[in-house]
């Protein structure tokens, strides 16, 4: 399954959604299918991608939060998904696309390349929803089920090591950070 | 455990009295009384750390929503966390109020608390985070109501040293 297929498949859904992702490859392929201003695009500090989705949702109950996490970038915040099962917001989908390795600076292989499992490692955490998938149907299945399922999900999708060509776009970080906020406040406001 | 609950309350409704509705934490000695208020307040949401760099993540999730937040945590923990403050609440304009307990000063038993002690204001000041000592409990309301006003405006890290002769009585 190529990540790109995979996010313009949900892409529709995500329009419903509050949505924070990682830096790199998954961020410039998001913003290449058309940003949207509930779309936040954490392009560095690697690993607090879910805890500022945790964040938000333990705040906003009434939004559902996407989180678009890696695998690299989670196994540096394994913590993260014990504070995450702890509280276990309802309106949180964890979204970890799995590519086995660190794309944007070279390609070297991540933990879970020799085994290291983020679902099994989620679900043993606390997390209450967790499951592994390989093709895009399974994908976006599994991503459907977590939007109407009402609990806490960790769905790790299994991705080719490729990306796109560049991962610089032309959207600068603090613009998107007072959009995306302006936008949450608009949505609690009732003019969003 | 001689940590003071007083001054721990007056903390706490300084804390309150400047809007923060969201707290995540770390235990250490000094901050359990806090901890326990924060626990026992409906109105708090309290989150417990694995690491307090997550806790950068979750403020700046906070800030986005539209939430006033702050962070418990050891120096040792502001250490830690070094990376998110640089890389999320910097680079994004994230205010965060940071209350660290400040351990390894004068009259420190603990042998390993010692060079977290000697490192945690020349890393603050290379950060360029502005940051005032809570000593006693008369400046405390102001000095949190400040800081906290401080993070707003600029759009960055404020800290605030909970030190000795405030959270311990001996």
């Amino acid at each position: 399954m190529l990540r790109i297929d995979a996010l313009r498949a949900i892409y529709p859904s995500l329009a419903r959604c509050i949505v924070v992702t990682i830096m790199g490859a998954v961020s410039a392929e998001l913003q290449s299918l058309g940003h949207r201003p509930g779309f936040f695009y954490l392009l560095h500090s690697m690993g607090l991608a879910s805890s500022v989705g945790l964040g938000i949702a333990l705040l906003r109950p009434e939004l559902h939060v996407v989180v678009l996490d890696g695998d690299g970038s989670i196994l540096m915040n394994l913590g993260g998904l014990t504070t995450m099962a702890r509280y276990r917001p309802r309106n949180l989908t964890h979204i970890v696309f799995d590519n086995e390795s660190l794309l944007s600076v070279g390609g070297f292989p991540t933990a879970t390349a020799t085994g290291s499992d983020i679902a099994g490692m989620a679900a043993a955490a606390g997390v209450p929803r967790t499951t592994t998938v390989h093709t895009l149907a399974e994908f976006t299945a599994a991503f459907e089920e977590s939007l109407g399922g009402n609990e806490l999900t960790t769905l790790v999708a299994k991705v080719e090591a490729t990306g796109p060509p560049v991962y610089l776009t032309d959207l600068p970080m603090l613009e998107n950070r007072f959009q995306f906020q302006r936008h949450l406040r608009n949505l609690r406001t009732g003019q969003g | 455990m001689p940590v003071s609950v007083a001054n721990s309350q007056v903390i706490y409704d300084a804390l309150k009295a400047s809007g923060i509705s969201l707290l995540s934490a770390l235990p250490e000695t000094w901050l359990v009384h806090l901890i326990r208020m924060a626990e026992d307040d409906p109105e708090m949401i309290l989150v417990r750390l694995a690491k307090e760099e997550e806790g950068i993540g979750i403020s700046a999730g906070a800030h986005l929503a539209g939430a006033k937040s702050a962070m418990l945590m050891q120096n040792h923990g502001f250490l830690q966390s070094v990376n998110g403050i640089v890389s999320l609440a910097r680079l994004y304009r994230i205010p965060l109020l940071m209350l660290i307990s400040y351990r390894g000063e004068m009259g420190e038993r603990d042998p390993w608390q010692t060079e977290g002690g000697s490192v945690t204001e020349p890393v603050l000041r290379a950060l360029d985070i502005p940051y005032e000592r809570l000593e006693e409990p008369g400046h405390v309301r102001l000095r949190i109501r400040k800081a906290q006003a401080l993070a707003e405006s600029s759009l960055k890290p404020v800290a605030l040293l909970l030190c000795r002769d405030l959270m311990w009585e001996e």
